[in-house]
């Protein structure tokens, strides 16, 4: 335990006294309510015997799981002109990790929130946004134009470090000539991996990552930490190991000992993607976060298949070849919480785009799919919205940015819901404040996110921006706060391209699986390949023809 | 006895480097340039602190008595140094560089006599060598204590007034508590805790006082008579009269002076509306004072003009107050006149009203927020109000100042498919100002004008249409909301004219 872990720990720890004994006299905690992903549902997956089947239906599809890497298989499907397929979600809303909430004042994230500018190969993402009317003209062309409305707005991000914000997130403060050499080589790096590619002329770091080259020496990046890697290399700055960290944490719930350098890597240097009217670094972003991708998607289906969506339905067990339907080999059985029954579903093939921590309590019998499933850990989150009556009080420097992080932070910082609004003054305000627990393992993180009580985090979080923003209790009439305990696969090393992911990523035949989890990292481009890629699969074996999206 | 003097020690040298921070920093904070700053008001207090200790041989008799004088004095002056010196700097800043020295001086003499005094005090309880240890210890650590908390607590949450009265405090009590220790050796006791309790009111009374006190020097930084001031939730608006001179400051930025706003507001209204005989609706964004109106106001073709300006403290001021009401010639209270006080940001984007004229005339694009208005997602925005051939016109800072900036904004408006047509004219208490015309049409500039002017004349307003050399195209980018150009292009150019 080094001495961030010990204090990320101790902070945990902390927040739990921190309620009983905060002084009187100031402000109450603002209202609000402590959410989650349906916990209690699935957790019968774990605890409890579901009811046997009374009904059975039969499609030809059936996908379970309607984040973005389900939605993306019948998005795909619905395109090619097949609608003999439902779509299952134990939630009762479609969009996974991509929901949004929405209150008075403007929609807000409960998780992603941005797309990068989409890279040359994620053909995928440039047809949906193309279909949504957010990249004009030739979906294909090198630098597309995007509509304006969703480029973020400068500036784009700053970062609180020493009392003061900064531009930028990589630390300004004590950067001397030896750190600027560092920083340079790292960003040379990154340049050069940005660039290379192998000898079939494959990217080394390619998005969606199934399309990135497979020589050994690059490979060999998923054996070591990113922490690891640069220390290897001599890059040892204080400051860019804070910015390096940032990043591991932000994207992957994990710090830089943590994950992959393969991973940490391909942060960097995959995202190539270039716009007309944009600078590259620039992200597309809504108030709602990526739910407008998510409606975008539903929207499409629906025009072209009608509804095929089942919400609060958890699929709960799967029995693979042994149905004597020979049309229909798959049965998936779906608990319906609010008719407290069962419904048996018969299906020529199923798509699994549901996370694949689950499959061991699904797949009943299949041992080699349950063990590779055995192999995925998960990160888990806090997310916060804090509605806002006016602007808190701002310290000096960079003025508010779409994200602001905090330098000596358990959290990520928050992100602005309002930063896109076409408007002058800011009156009123979302602000999403995240935090991956990353600083105890996955199981300890969800011991915490169980037991502790939205009072103790509320307050955790004022106190985190109470440092910027001294009056922030003053004007937060609500905070809400969700919990996800299994929020995102973590690409810890050997995941990536080790034999588990490849095993499940490879799987054929009737059920074919589709979740970000197969690239091993959350994002939604590789979401949206995966879902892409199965749907895909799918019709390639039901012999309907179809253009390819992926190329 | 001697733990109190080390003690004082500590509290004094905490003192005494707090003076000096605050001449520093309250010096860079006025006349910029910190480096030039803090170097000689360091020096400058260094020397006199030595000074004041070559004086103290002079002191021979009476040590205690000579001593809570200097504290009594170094609180005094030392306390009221940050709020004299701001005082003096909003009246004229030529006598303060000179008063700043003084004042650092004075306190560096006095705050030089300290130490050597209570080091001759404390001769008779230790040994030389423990003496001189001792002393210079706590000397040393008070330093060390207010280096740190000066900038991480004093200034941040007391400011530097706040701060200096706080350190006279600390002194004055030194003083006190020196003549309650001291009280039976002291020959004139009674007097020394008159003068103590006079100065402990004193800075205590200016403490509380202090926030009175920021915003009296803030009147004084006007040196016109102010007829009228208030904080809005958007802006502080100030309005100033010397002789028949009316200004309007917002945020201390000046807006108008009645002398010359007419150039302004004609240049900004006719060669756009007399080029448009059939125009019935009218829409101004931003332009509270009216201004604009009463110029629109003087085409009897005009049907309906709608204000939509964000503040309705501007709003109702400029129809209420008298000598206001007479600058717009009441153009708020018009019957043809609708004022909304929204965003007009928000105000676009809910409404489909179509109009003939549009007036722009958003403050300078001096930050993100005020840059939003000037980006291309808001021409577009634009674009979809103007009727089919409706004229915009847009209030585009000074072509000659900030030549970039201004042609960025004619690129940008050319971006969004409009045709851009710039403009300039002279507005003595601004300079060269800049103005574009946008239509979906060649702008052809009108024969004669139809309304009285008092600066505008046909013949004259060609030659606004010609940029000398000094003024012609510049490249630019575009400004949009993801980049942001233009607050780059304005910040850097102004900061080359205001040195």
């Amino acid at each position: 335990m080094d001495r961030r872990r010990f204090l990320g720990a101790l902070a945990t720890a902390g927040a739990g006294t921190l309620a009983g004994c905060r002084r009187s006299g100031g402000p109450p905690l603002p209202p609000g309510e402590l959410r989650g992903t349906a916990l209690e549902v699935g957790h019968l997956l774990r605890d409890a015997r579901l009811a046997e089947a009374v009904e059975t239906r039969k499609v030809a599809v059936l996908i379970v799981g309607a984040g973005v890497g389900g939605l993306s298989a019948a998005w795909k499907l619905a395109r090619s002109g097949f609608s003999d397929f439902l779509i299952v979600d134990l939630e009762d809303e479609a969009g996974g990790n991509s929901r949004a909430g929405r209150n008075a004042v403007s929609a807000y994230p409960w998780g992603a929130h941005y797309l990068p500018l989409p890279t040359r190969e994620a053909t995928a993402v440039r047809e949906l946004l193309a279909e949504l009317g957010v990249l004009e003209g030739d979906p294909r062309a090198a630098r597309p134009v995007y509509d304006e409305r969703y480029l973020c707005a400068t500036p784009q991000e700053r970062l609180y470090l020493n009392g003061r914000w900064q531009e930028g997130l990589l630390p300004q403060a004590g950067v001397d000539r030896a750190a600027r050499e560092q920083i340079r080589r790292f960003a040379e790096l990154v340049d050069d991996f940005r660039h290379r590619r192998d000898a079939s002329g494959r990217r080394a770091f390619a998005l969606p990552m199934d399309l990135s080259s497979r020589d050994a020496a690059l490979l060999a990046l998923d054996r070591v930490s990113m922490r690891d890697w640069l220390l290897s290399l001599g890059l040892d700055l204080p400051q860019l190991h804070w910015y390096v960290n940032h990043a591991c944490r932000d994207d992957y719930g994990a710090d830089s000992a943590t994950v992959s350098a393969w991973a940490g890597i391909h942060y960097f240097a995959c995202r190539d993607g270039e716009a007309a009217n944009a600078a590259g670094e620039t992200v597309l972003t809504a108030p709602e976060g990526n739910a407008w991708l998510v409606r975008g998607m539903l929207e499409s289906i629906r025009a072209r298949a009608g509804d095929r969506l089942l919400t609060g339905a958890l699929a709960h067990r799967v029995l693979a070849g042994e149905t004597r339907s020979s049309a229909h080999p798959v049965a998936v059985d779906l608990w319906l919480p609010t008719e407290r029954r069962t419904l048996r579903v018969l299906t020529a093939q199923l798509i699994w785009a549901a996370p694949v921590f689950l499959v061991p309590r699904i797949f009943a019998g299949r041992a080699d799919l349950q063990a590779a499933a055995r192999g995925f850990t998960y990160a888990p989150w806090l997310i916060a919205n804090l509605t806002l009556s006016r602007l808190p009080v701002d310290r000096a420097g960079a003025p508010p940015a779409w994200d602001n992080v905090l330098h000596d932070s358990a959290g990520l910082g928050y992100v602005i819901a309002t930063h896109q609004a076409m408007r002058l003054r800011s009156t009123d305000s979302v602000w999403t404040w995240y935090r991956a627990l990353d600083s105890v393992s996955p199981q300890e993180g969800r011991a915490v996110l169980r037991d502790t009580p939205r009072e103790v985090w509320a307050e955790e979080i004022l106190a985190d921006l109470e440092r910027p923003h001294p009056d922030i209790r003053q004007v937060t009439t609500r905070l809400d706060v969700y919990r996800n305990g299994h929020a995102m696969v973590r690409p810890l090393p050997g995941l990536i391209w080790g034999d588990a992911r490849q095993r499940l990523a490879g799987e054929g035949g009737d059920v074919l699986f589709a979740h970000a989890d197969l690239s091993g990292f959350s994002l939604f481009e590789e979401a949206q390949y995966r879902g892409v890629l199965a749907a895909e699969r799918t019709l390639r074996r039901l012999g309907v023809r179809h253009p390819t999206s992926l190329r | 006895m001697k733990h109190a003097l080390l003690f004082s020690v500590f509290v004094v040298a905490s003192c005494g480097l707090a003076y000096e921070l605050i001449a520093g920093a309250l010096a860079s904070y006025l006349l910029g340039d910190s480096v030039t700053q803090f170097s000689t008001v360091i020096g400058a207090y260094l020397f006199a602190m030595g000074i004041g200790s070559w004086l103290s041989r002079y002191v021979e008799s009476r040590l205690v008595e000579r001593f809570i004088q200097v504290e009594l004095l170094v609180g005094v002056l030392g306390g009221f140094s940050a709020a004299g010196l701001f005082f003096l700097f909003t009246w004229s800043s030529a006598p303060f560089r000179v008063a700043l020295y003084l004042a650092v001086c004075a306190i560096g003499v006095l705050v030089g006599l300290e130490i050597p005094l209570i080091m001759r005090i404390l001769r008779q309880d230790l040994v030389f060598k423990d003496l001189v240890s001792q002393v210079l210890t706590f000397d040393y650590l008070g330093a060390l204590a207010v280096s740190i908390l000066f900038p991480v607590l004093l200034v941040p949450h007391l400011g530097l007034m706040r701060s200096a009265l706080l350190f006279g405090l600390l002194n004055v009590a030194v003083a006190l508590w020196a003549w309650w220790l001291f009280r039976a050796q002291l020959a004139r006791g009674g007097l020394l805790r008159v003068q103590g309790l006079i100065a402990l009111f004193a800075l205590l009374g200016a403490f509380a006082a202090a926030g009175v006190l920021t915003s009296l020097a803030e009147v004084h930084l006007y040196t016109d008579e102010i007829v009228h001031a208030e904080t809005s939730p958007y802006q502080r608006i100030v309005v100033t009269r010397w002789k028949d001179d009316l200004r309007l400051h917002l945020n201390n930025n000046l807006q108008f002076s009645s002398r010359d706003e007419y150039r302004y507001h004609e240049a900004l209204v006719h060669p756009g509306l007399s080029a448009l005989p059939r125009a019935r609706r009218v829409l101004v964004l931003g332009g509270g004072d009216g201004l604009a109106l009463r110029e629109i106001l003087k085409y009897p073709q005009v049907d309906s003009v709608v204000l939509v300006d964000l503040d309705p403290a501007m709003t109702r001021l400029f129809a209420t107050a008298p000598p206001l009401r007479r600058l717009n010639g009441d153009a708020l209270r018009s019957p043809r006149v609708t004022v909304v006080n929204d965003d007009a940001l928000q105000w676009l984007e809910r409404n489909d009203e179509l109009f003939d004229f549009v007036v722009v005339d958003f403050p300078d694009p001096s930050n993100f927020a005020i840059g939003k208005l000037y980006s291309s997602a808001f021409y577009r925005l634009l674009e979809k109000h103007l009727a089919g051939d409706a004229l915009a016109v847009i209030q585009s800072t000074s072509p000659l100042y900030a030549r970039q900036a201004f042609w960025c904004i004619v690129t940008t408006i050319e971006s969004v498919g409009l045709i851009a047509t710039p403009y300039h004219a002279l507005v003595p208490s601004f300079g060269e100002w800049g103005f574009v015309l946008a239509g979906r049409r060649p702008y052809h500039p009108p024969q004669a004008f139809a309304v009285d002017t008092r600066f505008l004349t046909a013949e004259t307003a060609e030659a606004m249409f010609d940029f000398p050399k000094d003024m012609t195209r510049v490249e630019a980018e575009v400004n949009r909301l993801n980049n942001q150009v233009l607050v780059r292009y304005f910040e850097q150019e102004w900061r080359q004219v205001i040195r």
